[in-house]
């Protein structure tokens, strides 16, 4: 359970069994576009409001994952959701709507990657046995919350990122959970194990700009990589790839720079960002590249479950980073503390 | 990477050196460009507003000084229907302060927050937060004007002058 400092291993190998993911139409328009379950080519998704469309995003992704192995919402035992909006509306209130027993987390950009580990402590510990954990964003309700009003004529630095309209959510179950659904659905996809998640402390160092979350966040996610491989004496090179969420291209650079000095080096292509694959940075305006809950959520259940599903990676780890600010402590002069969770995510079998 | 002056002594050295590395990898602000985008775009939009006056000078009969206000409106009028069309942003991001000449750019400050809180009501949301973005414009420009009205009034006569 417990593994070194500020981790935990998974023996009973909670289960990633599906997941749902929906996007907005940039997102559609982005590379990882096919791997995506819905996309939406309406922002508003046909809603009165910003806040009702991001709810409506978290809604059915949790509906596409819970369908995809024909269970129904009763069958689930526990819903782990967070999102940017103040009190967390977006997870709360689709929590109403599905009405499962509800946990809300909330750690920013991080959250998908809380609520995963979270999952797979409640199931490692018998506590429960099907999961719905999820997270979303919605670029509207952050750029109003904490930037400006959406149609607002300011010019953005390149240091900015896009927040990422979208949610993703997945279903873990415990191991012989699995085994049971799968044997009477043969259609099921492989299995995708957690087998361990690292919690991170909360990284300050001195980052005042909102519009720099990259290199605000930079350091947490080294922070919670080192810990991690410390926690598990593994190094990089036991990853086929290890992701970062949402620092974008000025965050990864320093993030990779940072690691490098602690000497912790990567091959090519085992070091990558969400942040940094879900747009077509050449034609897609979106300054360093995306952000939000929605970023990591999205890409993490789509094209990382399909690419580990296909064989392309065996053992991979997760790091999403989440800035810890609000609108009125940026105001008030505070610097952004940040943090970053990691979660292993194996494929095939343990 | 701008940090006051409070700020910068309450950090510790191993954050002083973070944000010295940080700063090292953020990409240069293309500031010539801005400027020229900036320089072409808010002369532009400048004359289009000249170009205006000209033309209820010349057809619909106003002199100089009472095209003024007519040409105003038609300006805010332009600015809102293209905020409402949701091109003023895009506009606005090449052309950098360009497209903050007062006229057009208080009218998208106003009506964009207007939109933006249109979904909690007419009285709190657009009542409430239609000078979200606007109201310090007013505020510190009516204070400027002021302090500089009194300030001609007592200096202006020292010198023989009228207030």
């Amino acid at each position: 359970m417990k593994k070194g400092h500020q981790s935990w291993e998974f023996y009973s190998s909670p289960t990633i069994i599906s997941s749902g993911t929906v996007v907005g139409p940039d997102e559609g328009l982005g590379p990882l576009a096919r791997h995506f379950d819905r996309i939406h080519g309406d922002l508003r998704l046909n809603q009165e409001s910003w806040e009702k469309a991001e709810r409506a995003l978290l809604e059915e992704a949790a509906t596409i994952a819970i369908g995809k192995v024909k269970l129904r919402e009763e069958d689930v035992d526990f819903w782990i959701a967070g999102d940017l909006m103040n009190q967390i509306i977006s997870s709360s209130f689709a929590a109403r709507t599905l009405g499962i027993p509800y946990l809300g987390v909330f750690g920013a950009c991080s959250t998908a990657m809380q609520s995963l580990a979270l999952s797979g402590l409640l199931i490692e510990s018998g506590a429960a046995k099907r999961i719905l954990a999820g997270a979303c964003s919605h670029r509207a309700t952050a750029e109003r919350q904490f930037r400006n009003p959406t149609e607002y004529g300011a010019q953005k630095p390149p240091t900015a990122q896009f927040t990422v309209t979208g949610a993703g959510v997945g279903l873990i179950v415990s191991s012989s959970d699995y085994d049971e659904i799968a044997s009477r659905q043969p259609e099921i996809p492989p299995p995708i194990r957690v087998t361990g998640a690292t919690i991170g402390r909360v990284v300050d160092m001195g980052v005042d700009d909102p519009y720099n979350m990259g290199a605000a966040m930079a350091p947490a996610a080294v922070d919670t990589i080192q810990a991690h491989l410390r926690d598990f004496g593994r190094t990089a090179e036991d990853y086929d790839v290890i992701f970062t969420g949402d620092l974008g291209n000025i965050g990864h650079i320093i993030a990779k720079e940072l690691l490098n000095e602690q000497g912790v080096t990567f091959k090519s292509n085992a070091f990558m960002d969400c942040g940094m694959l879900i747009f077509d940075q050449q034609k897609q305006q979106v300054w360093s590249g995306g952000s939000g809950c929605g970023c990591v959520a999205t890409t993490a259940y789509g094209y990382l479950l399909n690419e580990m599903r296909k064989g392309t990676w065996k053992r991979i780890l997760v790091v999403a980073t989440g800035a810890l600010l609000s609108p009125v402590s940026y105001q008030q002069d505070e610097t952004i503390p940040c943090i970053a969770h990691a979660v292993i995510l194996e494929g095939g079998n343990v | 990477m701008e940090l006051s002056r409070t700020q910068r002594n309450r950090l510790t050295p191993v954050q002083r050196n973070y944000l010295r590395l940080a700063a090292r990898h953020e990409p240069r602000r293309r500031i010539a460009r801005n400027m020229l985008w900036a320089f072409g775009t808010g002369g532009g939009i400048c004359a289009i507003g000249q170009g205006i006056q000209f033309a209820f000078m010349h057809w619909a009969g106003f002199d100089q000084k009472t095209a003024g206000n007519p040409t105003v409106a038609v300006m805010i009028l332009l600015s809102i229907t293209f905020t409402c069309l949701g091109v003023y942003d895009r506009f606005a991001q090449k052309a950098g302060a360009g497209s903050a000449v007062p006229v057009t750019g208080f009218a998208n400050a106003m009506c964009s927050a207007a939109l933006e809180h249109r979904s909690e009501g007419l009285v709190l949301g657009v009542g409430g937060q239609l000078f979200k973005v606007a109201g310090p414009v007013i505020v510190f420009g009516t204070t400027a004007a002021f302090i500089f009205a009194l300030l001609r009034v007592l200096i202006m006569p020292l010198f023989g002058g009228h207030a």
